[in-house]
């Protein structure tokens, strides 16, 4: 619900919209649904908050397109933080935000298809080319990482091109392991534990999103590239044995 | 092991025993929810009793105790559902602190009530930090359930002559009316079906584990206008999201952190623990309140978790004294365990 509004009022069309979730909870939504300037802005309005660093804000985060504001009502009134947050949005038009500072490109290989990728032809039917131009034109730019959710590092990359808007399956796939590469709607994830999931698995990494003993539990950032580089199953068998620190063959540089 | 080392450790345990504290809140923008003890009272109300921090890490027994050895003179405390306790074969008291002599043997059967129980040491489980607490978060990787043969470190025990307690609590193991507030997608939902929401008597699905719990009901699926095609949001504990076959389900603290099914409202905090220890069967409904009605609400709770300790009683029936009040009981037929189990009084 908007913050001053009864829970009866009518959905406001217009973005960006402010709403309660909980108690404890700010939604500063930029777009109901997946949209590239969105993304930058909620990325962007997050490091303002993070800036302001108001007193009673405990967390931020983002999704796709929103960003989250955790805080307690107890020592900062939700009407408070909500007028605070809605002069925050207008003082600049957030869409046109840049990417965040600090970004990195990852190079993660991946081996497609086979055992690795066993919905790689399947997918590539839904899109209309050969298994092998599919595995090309994933590999052929990089994604960029756009949210990281649902589990532990696990990154929402981005945005690939049309002819890629699939379904997510109705039926689930019992259980895909860690590290898969999954698509569905113009997204790819690489899964940080091995979960059942109606996305489709069309190729594996050795990339431990979250390793929870490690110095940098968490490895990637929103904002991130990722490139994926092409190897054969027993080259990503060898890295993975190769590489006990969970890196599974993957590099990182600066990107600014 | 070293004669100052300060440990249980564990004879047999049940499954899906952790251990649990405050859990990691501050994680959301890198996909870990907070986790934590899935009865967050509980874990208060046992550091109450034993006159030390709540920060510290307790054991989450999930339906089913187990047998533990202590190595050296503990304390324990024993809080949430009430499960039938015994040290060395003599029962004690639930919601109490006891003392918990070297060598001797605590075993914790299934919950009489309720799901999540914990056992509580003096001084906490003193387990490795990994992210900042203790907590097992099996559902994003972090630790591992406790396993026979486990030997547990526990911290030091400032308090350790300090008298066995009782405190009253209230009951949370019951189900009943949740209180919700509206939340960003609460007017998906037509006011039809939010009037049929509030008026529906749900129980506790057997679905359900600390990530978060299904409710089951008699009647059409709940739905939204537009059906289910929603980006995923952050969601958080409490949110009652409406699954792909209409169903409620209720996210507990170690909910995933996104989520695109919609969302009715979010349970506030104070009654999530009764979420949680619904067992399956356990009848619940849920009544909207105003944010400013659930802030009065949580403020006048943490008031009174601010005076638990002042209602610390102490608890006669200490271990040591419990051989003569067992063949006073056996001499008049009463059931030992039924005496010294009774429920505690209402506050």
């Amino acid at each position: 619900m908007t913050v001053s509004s009864p829970p009866a009022s009518p959905r406001s069309g217009r973005f960006p919209r402010v709403a309660t979730v909980g108690l404890s909870g700010l939604l500063v939504q930029f777009s109901d649904r997946l949209d590239e300037a969105a993304n930058r802005a909620a990325l962007a309005f997050r490091a303002a908050i993070d800036v302001e660093a108001w007193e009673g804000v405990a967390e931020t985060a983002t999704s796709l397109t929103s960003t989250f504001l955790r805080f307690d009502p107890l020592q900062l009134a939700p009407d408070d933080l909500s007028a605070r947050v809605t002069t925050l949005l207008a003082s600049r038009d957030w869409s046109a935000a840049d990417l965040p500072q600090r970004r990195r490109r990852w190079r993660v290989p991946v081996a497609f298809g086979g055992e690795a990728g066993p919905q790689l032809d399947e997918v590539a039917g839904l899109v209309g080319l050969s298994p092998e131009d599919a595995a090309a034109q994933i590999t052929a730019q990089p994604v960029r990482v756009q949210t990281i959710g649902f589990a532990p590092g696990q990154p929402y990359l981005g945005t690939l091109p049309e002819a890629w808007d699939i379904p997510r399956q109705t039926d689930l796939t019992p259980m895909v392991p860690q590290g898969a590469l999954v698509v569905a709607i113009r997204q790819l994830i690489v899964f940080s534990n091995a979960t059942q999931t109606g996305w489709r698995q069309i190729g594996l990494t050795g990339f431990r999103c979250f390793r929870p003993d490690a110095a940098a539990p968490f490895a990637l950032n929103a904002g991130d590239d990722i490139q994926f580089t092409p190897v054969s199953a027993d080259v990503l068998h060898r890295m993975i044995e190769d590489d006990p620190e969970g890196m599974g063959g993957a590099t990182v540089e600066a990107l600014s | 092991m070293s004669a100052d080392s300060r440990s249980i450790t564990v004879d047999s345990i049940g499954p899906g025993v952790t251990i649990q504290d405050g859990g990691r809140p501050g994680l959301l923008s890198v996909g870990l929810s907070r986790g934590g003890a899935a009865d967050v009272a509980a874990l208060r109300e046992g550091a109450v009793l034993l006159g030390q921090s709540a920060d510290l890490a307790a054991l989450e027994l999930a339906g089913m105790g187990g047998k533990f050895r202590a190595s050296c003179d503990l304390r324990l405390a024993l809080t949430g559902a009430p499960m039938v306790a015994t040290l060395e074969g003599q029962p004690l008291r639930w919601n109490a602190a006891h003392h918990w002599p070297a060598g001797t043997q605590l075993s914790i059967g299934a919950a009489r009530t309720g799901v999540y129980g914990y056992l509580h040491l003096g001084g906490g489980l003193d387990t490795p930090l990994v992210l900042g607490a203790r907590s097992a978060h099996l559902a994003g990787g972090v630790g591992r359930p406790v396993a026979a043969g486990d030997t547990l470190p526990v911290g030091p025990d400032p308090n350790l002559s300090a008298p066995a307690q009782y405190l009253p609590v209230p009951d949370r193991c019951s189900g009943g009316v949740l209180r919700i507030v509206a939340s960003a997608q609460t007017d998906l939902f037509t006011q039809a079906e939010r009037a049929r929401f509030t008026a529906t008597v749900f129980t506790r699905d057997p679905r359900g584990n600390r990530q978060g719990v299904r409710l089951a009901f008699d009647g059409a699926p709940f739905a939204v206008e537009g059906g289910l095609n929603i980006l995923s949001e952050i969601v958080v504990p409490g949110d009652v999201q409406v699954t792909g076959d209409g169903s409620p389900f209720v996210l507990l603290g170690e909910c995933q952190t996104t989520g695109g099914y919609p969302r009715i409202g979010t349970v506030l905090p104070v009654d999530l623990p009764r979420v949680a220890q619904a067992a399956p069967g356990t009848a619940l409904q849920f009544q909207f309140v105003s944010l400013a009605e659930g802030l009065a609400i949580t403020r006048a709770a943490d008031a009174a978790t601010a005076r638990l300790s002042g209602q610390l009683a102490r608890l006669i029936r200490d271990p040591h004294d419990i051989r003569d009040l067992l063949s006073y009981q056996l001499i008049g037929g009463v059931t030992a365990g039924h005496e010294l189990n009774e429920e505690p009084p209402k506050p």
